[in-house]
């Protein structure tokens, strides 16, 4: 069993505070950035002069989760990042050729190792327990949330804090565009959350976690969503919400026609929130469990009651992945 | 009942060696790869590293790869295939994938940077697969193991943090065979970073000496297969040895230097031996992180006198061969390991000549083989204090 | 001295002091102000792009670096002319 004891998220939207989601926000450009705390109740003003957007927005929606959880240091920290520090390794790279490799500061360099975030919680917490990050670009979080699953599974950890980070900069709007990615909002965001063993205050367990790479067709898609669904017997008519990475009605028609149930559950395009980006799973996450929680729902007919959800993202259309929320 | 985690296959390609019996002889004859910088130019060339003596191209035919690829694809694809085709596999096992890399494609990336920071027309296939995780899809699909793929970036441990995941995959039966491992290439971003934070030595590397100046750069790739007990079985393969034990802490002290009592290392190394339900004295050689800096060689190496007390094991820093090859040393020092258990031999730390005033042991200095090695412990330390380490038995 | 306070504001993302903050013979490292081995390896930067001057010895920067005025002081005698 894999509970979620503290959620935190810092994104596009007014995520952390007391009302969170109180008041949408509509992205009005290509590039969708993050509404920031006051940090100040969490990180120093030493330690945060040093802090590109990535590294602040992921320690202070730490904090927050171990704060809602009531943990003060975890057994273990994961992270997930697709592109990483990505503003300070820019900022290295542009000075390195524009000072012709002379003269040139190390902040931005010691910054952008994309285990920057991981690493600065474990400091601030003094936590010396497992510290790990991937990169994998659309599976980035996933690859952490399987880790964090696991450690629980072989008991190696009680208490796991597990998060999704990734920035936006111009350049990497550039980028995704010249790659064929010119309709997306390109968002940003920290999400992180507490996963325990046992319930605790608990509003929500991960019921299950399925990825697809590369699927040549759509069926091997709906072939392992069944499989998620018998393992955690559950069937498709209990899914009250599904949060899906795409607003394209095909990728939505895909699966959901194919588990042939009498009607659709509400989904909702969670990207009108948070943007495209490498770790938007997380955010996702973050929304099941907010709407779980609360029982609410922006913009759309609220379900009474919010018990199982499912987030299907399929990422550029080559990672494909599946995370199932039910309430505890 | 959890299953062992048995290496069968290895891949490796650095300054040394393209192939294991290459850097086998390197070792024996003392034969480091350090020398001038040739891979690119750099107002640093005088600097010396461990550059893979082969060109892109060079790498790229004799792969027989079509399209473009960045260096640490090329050079990763060289050592996870090498790893792959020495293991004979008939049966439809998952098969997955899990690398560690700091640098990605940075190769290219910065020549892409260059072009767009003059405002000149940039080409932009040049950052096609800059991503951490981009490199090893494209080593996945070029070996056929797409049923996972994880990349890990914990600086410096990344590749020993791959081979533990894996291990642990294999465990847990989420995975039957595994190509497990890390790459990076030499790029102008990391050999400037390093160069920035002025701990790169002017000369070659002395990894453990009192005098010590620094590190040299280094890159390459290097690839276990790792199998769990049924695919032996199934197979008939050969164990070459079994992952014991392992650890992954953090050090916590701060972002770049590691503390001065190595705590992070220690916890590292103490929680290997725990789990792998050795003894101190039954660990028969250490291959130290030993990057050469003034920072890490002390934190080691007061680490490991505290851990091992008076009795330490032949212990030594193949980094004075190969030069610190950032997110790959874990992979390539893991492939070092199960040669030392194969082959009964450990390494010796060049250029080492006085003992550091901080402990009482010094690393070997002569290739020895003819040994009974039967547990050899690998460390690597990083960026983030990120410790890591792993014990390999046989 | 003071328009050397504010250049160390600036390289080290002080955003929270102000030039009168800083002491000329507050220690700046450990106690006083407070930095650490990255922001002596920034002031060394500070020195080669503003003054010219070129440190390649690490371990020269805690008797640079001790204060603001030492490093007034090391700057008036080696300024190239």
């Amino acid at each position: 069993m894999t509970y979620i004891n503290g959620i935190a998220s810092i994104s596009p939207q007014h995520s952390f505070g007391n009302n969170p989601l109180d008041g949408i926000v509509s992205s009005l450009s290509r590039k969708f950035e993050c509404i920031e705390p006051d940090y100040s109740p969490w990180i120093d003003p030493r330690a945060i002069r040093r802090m590109s957007k990535i590294i602040r927005t992921g320690v202070a929606a730490a904090a927050l989760a171990l704060k809602e959880a009531g943990i003060e240091k975890p057994d273990a920290i994961v992270t997930g990042t697709g592109l990483g520090c990505i503003t300070d390794t820019t900022q290295f790279l542009t000075r390195l050729i524009q000072n012709k490799e002379e003269a040139l500061n190390p902040t931005p360099f010691i910054q952008s190792t994309h285990n920057t975030v991981a690493s600065q919680i474990a400091l601030l917490l003094q936590c010396f327990g497992y510290n790990q990050t991937y990169s994998q670009r659309g599976f980035s979080f996933e690859n952490a949330l399987h880790d964090a699953m696991m450690l629980l599974e072989e008991k190696s950890a009680q208490n796991v804090l597990i998060g999704g980070i990734d920035e936006v900069t111009d350049v990497t709007v550039k980028i995704f565009d010249r790659f064929g990615f010119s309709k997306a909002v390109h968002g940003e965001g920290a999400a992180f959350f507490v996963l325990s063993d046992a319930p605790m205050n608990a509003w929500a367990e991960i019921a299950g976690m399925r990825t697809i790479y590369k699927p040549k067709e759509s069926t091997q898609v709906t072939s392992q969503l069944k499989d998620l669904l018998e393992a955690a017997e559950t069937r498709m008519e209990d899914i009250d919400l599904i949060l899906l990475g795409s607003d394209d009605d095909q990728t939505r028609n895909s699966i959901i026609n194919k588990m042939n149930v009498p009607f659709s559950p509400p989904t909702y395009s969670f990207k009108e929130l948070c943007g495209e980006y490498s770790t938007a799973s997380s955010f996702a996450l973050w929304l099941g469990v907010m709407a779980i929680k609360k029982g609410f729902f922006p913009n759309r007919p609220q379900p009474e009651q919010v018990k199982k959800v499912l987030i299907y993202n399929p990422y550029f259309n080559q990672h494909h992945s599946l995370i199932l929320l039910k309430a505890c | 009942m959890e299953s062992r985690v048995h290496v069968v296959g290895l891949g490796v390609i650095s300054a040394i060696g393209k192939t294991v019996d290459e850097t086998l002889t390197s070792f024996e004859n003392h034969r480091h790869g350090l020398g001038p910088l040739s891979l690119f130019d750099s107002v640093h060339r005088q600097l010396p590293v461990g550059e893979v003596k082969i060109s892109n191209t060079q790498l790229a035919n004799e792969l027989a790869i079509k399209g473009s690829f960045n260096r640490t694809t090329l050079l990763g694809i060289y050592a996870a295939r090498h790893a792959l085709n020495s293991v004979k596999l008939s049966l439809p096992w998952r098969r997955g994938i899990l690398s560690g890399t700091t640098v990605g494609g940075m190769d290219r990336s910065e020549k892409f940077f260059s072009q767009y920071v003059a405002g000149a027309d940039a080409d932009f296939s040049l950052v096609k697969d800059h991503e951490c995780g981009s490199v090893t899809e494209r080593i996945a699909e070029d070996l056929g193991a797409t049923d996972h793929i994880s990349t890990i970036n914990t600086a410096c441990s990344s590749s020993v943090n791959s081979i533990i995941y894996a291990s642990r995959l294999i465990k847990q039966g989420y995975l039957d065979v595994a190509i497990a491992g890390g790459v990076d290439s030499l790029t102008k971003f990391t050999l400037n970073g390093f160069n920035s934070l002025m701990i790169l030595d002017k000369e070659l590397c002395k990894p453990f000496d009192a005098d010590r100046n620094g590190l040299n750069l280094g890159e390459g790739a290097g690839f276990l297969v790792l199998v769990s007990d049924q695919v032996l079985r199934d197979e008939a393969l050969n164990s070459l040895c079994t992952i014991s034990g392992y650890g992954n802490t953090n050090d916590a002290f701060h972002q770049t230097a590691s503390s001065e009592d190595g705590r992070g290392s220690f916890l590292a190394m103490e929680s290997a031996l725990r789990s792998s339900r050795l003894k101190p004295s039954q660990i028969d050689y250490i291959n130290l992180h030993g990057t050469g800096t003034k920072n890490n060689d002390s934190s080691e190496g007061v680490a490991v006198q505290r851990l091992f007390g008076d009795i330490v094991p032949l212990a030594s820093s193949t980094k004075s061969f190969t030069g610190h090859t950032l997110g790959a040393s874990g992979g390539i020092e893991a492939v070092f390991s199960v040669m030392s258990l194969v082959h009964g031999c450990v390494f010796p730390n060049l250029r080492f000549q006085s003992k550091m005033a901080e402990v009482n042991f010094s690393p070997i200095r002569e290739f020895k083989n003819a040994l009974n090695v039967r547990h050899v412990m690998s460390n690597s330390f990083g960026f983030g204090g990120n410790c890591s380490s792993i014990i390999f038995s046989r | 001295m003071s328009e050397l306070k504010v250049k160390i504001i600036d390289a080290l993302n002080l955003k929270h002091l102000k030039p009168e903050d800083i002491g000329d013979d507050q220690p700046l490292f450990v106690h006083g102000l407070g930095l650490d081995s990255i922001d002596a390896l920034e002031l060394i930067v500070l020195l080669q792009q503003n003054y010219n001057i070129k440190i390649t010895d690490p371990q020269e920067g805690p008797k640079i670096f001790k204060s603001v005025k030492t490093m007034a002081e090391y700057i008036r005698s080696h300024q190239p002319a």
